[in-house]
C-alpha cells in the first residue's frame, strides 16, 4: 500500500497530540508501518500546532510535505486555511466549526474573517464541517472535542474496522474512558 | 514485543535494556522526555539535576564508581556541560557512560542552531546518530558496550525529528549488568598535568582503535542499488533522503560518525558520477569527503542550505528544482498565531505592569516568560542563555550608570532558571553592588518544558517522592541580598508598588513573584498555600462594558471582542478566574461568575 498521510492541526492545548497518539496506536495494531511527527512543548500553547501521521507498508519520513496530505483534520477554522497547502490537490478536509482568536485579533491588529469555511470550500472539493466542540459540550466535557474529531477522522479514512474501543480503554486515563468512548461514537456519526 | 515509541522513549528503553543504573538530566526541548521516561523504570536511579553540567558530573561520578550512567540534554545544554565533558574523555569510564545531545536544526524551540557533531570532534569522543526510533534503542545499547570496550564516554547525537517522531520498535528485556568494582586509580581519575598528559597520549590510541571499529560496525553501511549517483547521510536525513530518492541511488548510511569510516567512504564514492551529501547544518561529512579527494563529484552545501531542517520537500526542491503540486489559494486572511501566555498564567500580571514602565531595560532569560517580549507587554529587551538575565542586566546597568543615562534595568528569570545558573548571576549583582532589580518569577515548577520538578518544587523526579524544598528567598538572603520582597503577581496594585519600591533604591534588590503555574498539578503544599487558585471563572457584565478594549491589553487568550455587540467576552473554556482583567477594567464590568 502506498503511504497515506494525515495531518491533524489546531491550537496548542486543544488535544491534537492525544488524538494522533490514539490514531497511530490503532494503525499499528492493524499491522501498518506507522510514523508520527509533532513539534511540541509547553511554549507552543496557544500557538498553531500540527501532528503528522503517516502509515503504509513502509514509511520513511515522519514529516508530511506540502501537497501530500490525504486528509487534514483541523480542530479550528483558521488553522484549516493555514495548513491547506499541505493537502493533496484531491485530498479531504475535516474542519471543526470553531473559532479561537489569535493574539493579533484579540489586540485588534487583525480581523478574523467570517467566511473561512467558504474560502476553503472554494478551492477544495471534499470538505466536511463538523461542530465537534459543541458536540463535546453536549456530552458534558468540552475537552473531548479532540476525540470527537478522531471519530470523524476514522470515518473519513475508512478505518472503522479497527477496534478503537480497546485502544481508548488501554490508553486513556480511567476517569475519562467513558467520555471518550461516547465522543468517538459521536464523531463517527458526523460524517 | 512491538511498541510505538518516540526517539526519546526509545533511548530510555534502550538504556534500560542495556542495564543502565544512573540517569541524570536537566530538561530542555527536545531532550526532556528521555529522563521523564527513565523515571518510569524502577530499576534505574533517575534524577533531575539543577543544570546540565551538574547532570553530567553526576553521571561521571556514577561511571567512576562502576555503574552504567547517562546524562541527557538539549544542544545548548552541552555548552553548559562542556567543561566536564572534555576532561571526562581523557579519564575514560568504569561503568559505561552515554551523553545524549538533542540538537535543533530548524530551531523549533531554541535560541540557536548549533551543530553538536562538532563537540564529538573537538572533545575527541565517539559519536552515534540514529535515524529511527528502532535505531535509537539499538544504538543506545551498542553505545554502552562501545563505552566500556574502548574506555571512553560516547556522544549520542539526536535531532528534534529523531527525538519527537514515533516509529515502531521491537523491544526486549532488561539485561542486568552488575555494577563494576571500584578501584582507586589516580593515574586514571586524577587530571593534574603530569597524569593528564599521559591520558592525552592514550586517547590517541583509543581513537585509532575506534577508527577501526567505525570501518566494521554495522551502524555504518553501504546500500548498493547499482546506480551512478550516491547519497551520504546520517541521522534523520537518511529518512528524508529515502523519501525523495527511494531505490534510485546508492546510500552510504552512517550511524557511527566519529571517527568517520574513511576507507568505507572512499570505497562508496569511487566510481560514482555524483554524490549528494545530505546533512543538516554544518558541512562535516562534506569536508571529510573533500579531504578524501572527492571534491569534483560531491554536491553538499553548494546544493543544500546550511540552516534549517533538510526535510524531503527541501531536498526535492534543491535536487530537482520542483516541489509537489499543492492547492493554490489566497493567504490574505490567515492571521499569525504566535504562542501566548496561557489564560491564568501568573506571569501576566507582572509583565502587564512592567511593560508600562519608561526608561527601563528588561534583561530576559529562557522560559515561558520570554513571550513577554511581544505585544501587548513589549516587556523584554534581550535574552541570551540560561541565567544570563541577572548578569547581563548587571553589565548593562554599570554602563548606563557610567554614561549618566536615566535607564534602569529589571532582570527576570524563572525558578528553575534561578537554580540552573541564576544563583551565580545573582551573586555577581550583589557582590558588585549592581543597581539592578533582579526578579525571580517563581511558578513552582519548570514550566516551559512541560512541568519537570526542580530543587524548589518539593518533589523528586518521579513527581511523587517528597524532597527538600529549597527556599528561594532564603537563598537570596544568604547570597547577601538585603532588599527582598515576595509578592502575588496577580495583584496588580501590589506589583506596581513593589516595582516603584525597587526602582527607588540605589542598590541591588530582589523581587520574587510566587504563584503556581496554571497548568501545574498542585502538590499538597500548593493546595495549602494557594487554596483559591484557578477555581473560578470571570464573566463580563454586558450592561457595564463600554467596549473600551482595555482588558484586551492584558494579552489573555480567554478574552475577545464579540463581533456583533463590540463588547468584551470571556471564553469559559479557557478562563480560570485569575482576576487580572477584573483589575484592569475601568468600568468594573468584569467579575466572578456566580453559579
Amino acid at each position: 500500500m502506498e503511504t497515506k498521510s494525515v495531518l491533524l492541526v489546531g491550537v496548542g492545548g486543544q488535544g491534537t497530540i492525544l488524538a494522533s497518539k490514539l490514531l497511530t496506536l490503532g494503525l499499528m495494531e492493524e499491522g501498518y508501518d506507522v510514523k508520527m511527527s509533532e513539534i511540541h512543548g509547553m511554549s507552543q500553547r496557544g500557538g498553531s500546532v500540527s501532528s503528522q501521521v503517516r502509515f503504509g507498508d513502509k514509511v520513511w519520513s515522519p514529516v508530511i510535505e506540502k501537497g501530500s496530505a490525504d486528509l487534514i483534520v483541523s480542530f479550528e477554522k483558521m488553522e484549516a486555511l493555514r495548513w491547506l497547502e499541505y493537502l493533496k490537490p484531491d485530498g479531504k478536509v475535516v474542519v471543526n466549526n470553531h473559532e479561537m482568536m489569535p493574539m493579533p485579533v484579540i489586540m485588534g491588529d487583525a480581523e478574523y474573517a467570517a467566511d473561512i469555511i467558504d474560502q476553503i470550500k472554494k478551492v477544495c472539493k471534499d470538505v466536511t464541517v463538523v461542530n465537534a466542540t459543541e458536540e463535546a459540550m453536549k456530552l458534558g466535557n468540552g475537552k473531548t472535542q479532540n476525540i470527537v474529531l478522531l471519530g470523524t477522522l476514522i470515518k473519513a479514512m475508512n478505518l472503522g474496522d479497527i477496534n478503537w474501543e480497546n485502544i481508548i480503554k488501554a490508553n486513556v486515563k480511567p476517569n475519562f474512558v467513558d467520555d471518550n468512548l461516547k465522543a468517538v461514537k459521536v464523531g463517527m456519526s458526523l460524517v | 514485543m512491538k511498541k510505538l515509541l518516540t526517539g526519546n522513549e526509545a533511548l530510555a528503553r534502550g538504556a534500560w535494556e542495556a542495564g543502565v543504573h544512573f540517569a541524570s538530566a536537566y530538561p530542555g526541548t527536545p531532550s526532556t522526555e528521555i529522563l521523564e521516561n527513565m523515571t518510569t523504570y524502577k530499576e534505574v536511579y533517575s534524577e533531575w539535576a539543577p543544570n546540565e553540567k551538574v547532570a553530567l558530573e553526576a553521571a561521571i561520578g556514577a561511571s567512576f564508581a562502576g555503574g552504567r550512567s547517562m546524562a541527557s540534554m538539549k544542544h545548548v545544554g552541552l555548552n553548559v556541560a562542556a567543561d566536564p565533558l572534555f576532561t571526562f574523555v581523557y579519564q575514560g569510564v568504569n561503568g559505561g557512560c552515554v551523553v545524549i545531545t538533542a540538537d535543533e536544526p530548524g530551531q523549533h524551540s531554541s535560541q540557536n542552531e548549533q551543530d553538536n557533531r562538532n563537540y564529538a570532534i573537538a572533545a575527541k569522543m565517539p559519536m552515534v546518530e540514529p535515524s529511527t526510533s528502532q535505531e535509537a534503542k539499538d544504538f543506545m545499547m551498542e553505545a554502552f558496550d562501545i563505552s566500556e570496550k574502548f574506555d571512553i564516554p560516547v556522544l549520542m547525537r539526536m535531532t528534534t525529528r529523531a527525538c519527537h517522531s514515533k516509529g515502531i520498535v521491537e523491544c526486549g528485556d532488561r539485561k542486568e549488568v552488575p555494577i563494576k568494582e571500584y578501584h582507586k586509580d589516580v593515574t586514571k581519575y586524577i587530571t593534574v598535568p603530569a597524569m593528564a598528559k599521559k591520558m592525552r597520549i592514550k586517547l590517541e590510541d583509543k581513537l585509532a582503535k575506534l577508527l577501526e571499529y567505525s570501518e566494521t560496525t554495522p551502524m555504518n553501511r553501504i546500500e548498493d542499488n547499482g546506480k551512478k549517483v550516491g547519497v551520504v547521510c546520517s541521522g534523520m536525513c537518511y529518512c528524508f533522503a529515502k523519501e525523495v530518492f527511494g531505490d534510485t541511488v546508492n546510500y552510504l548510511k552512517l550511524g557511527f560518525t566519529n571517527p568517520l569510516p574513511e576507507k568505507m567512504m572512499k570505497k562508496f564514492c569511487t566510481g560514482l558520477e555524483k554524490v549528494y551529501v545530505i546533512e543538516e547544518n554544518d558541512p562535516i561529512l562534506e569536508h571529510a569527503l573533500q579531504r578524501l579527494g572527492f571534491n569534483d563529484i560531491i554536491c553538499g552545501k553548494n546544493t543544500f542550505p546550511k540552516y534549517d531542517e533538510l526535510t524531503s520537500d527541501v531536498i526535492r526542491k534543491c535536487v530537482t528544482g520542483k516541489v509537489l503540486d499543492s492547492i493554490d489559494y489566497d493567504h490574505k486572511d490567515i492571521v499569525n498565531r504566535p504562542p501566548a501566555l496561557c489564560a491564568g498564567c501568573p506571569h501576566r500580571g507582572f509583565f502587564y505592569e512592567l511593560g508600562k514602565r519608561k526608561n527601563v531595560m528588561v534583561s530576559g532569560d529562557i522560559g515561558c516568560y520570554t513571550l513577554a517580549f511581544s505585544a501587548p507587554y513589549n516587556a523584554m529587551d534581550s535574552n541570551t542563555c540560561m541565567g544570563a538575565s541577572f548578569s547581563s542586566g548587571h553589565g548593562a546597568a554599570k554602563i548606563f550608570e557610567k554614561a549618566g543615562s536615566p535607564m534602569r534595568v529589571v532582570s527576570v528569570l524563572g525558578d528553575s532558571t534561578f537554580f540552573h545558573s541564576g544563583m551565580t548571576s545573582l551573586a555577581e549583582c550583589i557582590y558588585n553592588n549592581s543597581k539592578t532589580v533582579s526578579v525571580i518569577l517563581d511558578n513552582r515548577i519548570t514550566g516551559m518544558t512541560g512541568h519537570q520538578q526542580n530543587p524548589g518544587s518539593g518533589k523528586l523526579a518521579d513527581g511523587k517522592t517528597d524532597a527538600i524544598m529549597l527556599d528561594i528567598e532564603q537563598i537570596c538572603r544568604a547570597l547577601g541580598a538585603k532588599n527582598i520582597r515576595t509578592i502575588d503577581p496577580n495583584n496588580l496594585k501590589l506589583v506596581k508598588e513593589t516595582l516603584d519600591w525597587a526602582l527607588s533604591l540605589d542598590e541591588p534588590s530582589v523581587i520574587i513573584t510566587k504563584y503556581p503555574c496554571v497548568l501545574k498539578k498542585f502538590t499538597e503544599d500548593d493546595k495549602a498555600k494557594f487554596p483559591e487558585a484557578y477555581k473560578t471563572k470571570d464573566v463580563v457584565d454586558k450592561a457595564k462594558c463600554i467596549g473600551c478594549k482595555m482588558c484586551l491589553k492584558s494579552g489573555c487568550p480567554a478574552l475577545f471582542l464579540n463581533r456583533e455587540d463590540k463588547k468584551a467576552e470571556v471564553d469559559p473554556l479557557q478562563c480560570v478566574g485569575c482576576g487580572v482583567c477584573e483589575q484592569i477594567c475601568p468600568k468594573d464590568a468584569i467579575g466572578k461568575e456566580t453559579k
